[in-house]
């Protein structure tokens, strides 16, 4: 049983096997996604509203997914960047490059909804706090990534440079996480993940969480496709290459 | 191992370009401050240690894709990464970030006193300013070693080196102006960030020339 479920994995390595794998799991998890996304956001709007905040509260329901998923999609891409330097996995390096720009947006919109959420809240767009701060730090590592993957053009190369890049940025992640215990700030602390349990009111927690789960599921979607397209751009590139050295070769065999 | 540090500083010194471009932008970065904030010696006072930081970061962000890529080009490096069964090669890459560090860096410390004194910061401030920046830059040029390591094959890698390390580099300034302001301002400790900085550039000294070390044997090959 457990050889069998190695093989299987290996098997995906293939990139052919993954391209098909993913596609038919695609139209599920986009179904899947949408369903979540759509329960989840009407549960967000039945939701009561904040005894202070009142209606703002709401935000809450995209803001803290987007804020998760930031992070998550870094830890995903720490562990891509492990699969590229230890097992030299062919997708782990496509699974890293194509995460780095869905994640940028993800750590944008998570940064763009706080602050909205945040003026009228606590009076203004921004604040050099240390949560807000390190987040936008978890921004720009991701475009520093994304800028390195597309400078160099040789996947082999590009992929060792992003992966280290990526494992040395990953020191950002728990900084993240800890950063409201760590320093006194104006972000108020986690009270989700707390380990005497959550301190949200579960009519809220449900709803944030279904929330959550749908943008994993989107995240999820939206990565396998970045990660199909690609597998197909870089084919299309070796075919182009083989085509023009094949058209290369033709003149001088006329000529022979 | 000192044999290439002395090669290292001597090419750093010689060639001109290296040091004094670097103090010449610091002093460049500085004096354009107070054109923008305006000429108030109290306001200079209050942000001048800060003032100092920046402008140092961001001259010692000046050579750093130079690092690798003049060995690259002279062919030098290749012979450094053959050697590597003799000398570890993150040991080679830390000695080089030290000599780098002596050539391009350590001017911008020795004339931070002078260019305190147009910012107004009282001599306590200075001291201190200068002492963190001694402890801390090294933590600067650990970091961009590996950013230098990863361009090394870009030939206009420059830019996207300063992209690559500064944020990477945001926990250095803080903890080197928080320690830099305590010594001046009363409430504020001076010595927690103080170790902080100290901690700092050694994890990073350790962090940096491994992963440096690692993308050049990638590049290599």
């Amino acid at each position: 049983m457990n050889e069998k479920a190695v093989r299987r994995w290996t098997d995906i390595a293939n990139p052919t096997r993954f391209l098909e794998l993913a596609g038919s799991l695609l139209p599920w998890i986009w179904g899947a996604a949408l369903l979540t996304l759509g329960a989840g956001l009407f549960m967000a709007f039945a939701a009561p509203e904040d005894y202070q905040q009142g209606t703002t509260v709401r935000i809450m329901y995209i803001h803290v997914p987007f804020a998760w998923l930031a992070m998550l999609c870094y830890t995903m891409m720490a562990a891509s960047a492990l699969g590229t330097l230890v097992w030299r996995h062919p997708l782990a390096d496509v699974s890293l490059k194509s995460a780095a720009p869905i994640g940028a947006v993800f750590t944008a919109l998570a940064l763009a909804t706080g602050s909205i959420w945040g003026k009228p809240m606590w009076g203004t767009w921004w604040v050099w706090d240390a949560r807000l701060t390190s987040v936008f730090v978890l921004f720009l590592m991701y475009l520093g990534i994304i800028a390195l993957t597309r400078a160099l053009d040789e996947p082999s190369r590009s992929a060792r440079a992003a992966a280290i890049l990526t494992l040395v940025g990953f020191i950002n992640i728990p900084i993240i996480k800890f950063s409201v215990d760590w320093w006194n700030t104006l972000h108020q602390p986690a009270s989700v993940f707390r380990l005497d349990g959550p301190t949200i009111d579960p009519s809220m927690l449900w709803p944030l969480l279904i929330c959550a789960i749908g943008f994993t599921l989107l995240f999820l979607a939206l990565h396998l496709m970045a990660m199909r397209t690609e597998i197909w751009r870089r084919r299309v590139i070796a075919m182009r290459r083989l085509s023009a050295r094949a058209a290369e070769m033709k003149p001088v065999e006329a000529a022979r | 191992m000192l044999a290439l540090y002395l090669r290292d500083v001597k090419l750093g010194f010689r060639a001109g370009s290296g040091a004094l471009t670097g103090v010449l932008f610091f002093l460049a970065v500085v004096t354009v401050i107070p054109f923008g904030v305006g000429p108030d010696l109290n306001l200079l006072a209050r942000i001048g240690p800060a003032i100092l930081w920046i402008g140092a970061l961001l001259a010692s962000l000046l050579g750093l894709d130079r690092l690798f890529q003049a060995d690259r080009e002279d062919g030098s490096l290749d012979l450094l990464l053959g050697a590597q069964d003799r000398h570890m090669l993150a040991l080679t890459v830390l000695v080089k970030c030290l000599a780098h560090w002596t050539t391009a860096v350590l001017p911008l410390v020795i004339v931070t006193p002078l260019l305190g004194l147009f910012m107004n910061v009282p001599p306590i401030g200075l001291a201190a300013a200068m002492l963190t920046l001694l402890i801390g830059t090294p933590a600067i040029t650990f970091i961009g070693a590996v950013g230098a390591a990863l361009t090394v094959a870009l030939p206009r890698g420059g830019l996207l080196v300063s992209v690559i390390i500064l944020p990477l580099t945001i926990p250095v300034l803080i903890f080197g102006v928080a320690a830099s302001r305590g010594a001046v301002a009363e409430p504020d400790p001076f010595l927690p960030p103080f170790l902080i900085l100290s901690a700092l550039t050694l994890f990073f000294a350790v962090i940096g020339p491994a992963a440096a070390a690692l993308s050049l044997r990638g590049a290599a090959d």
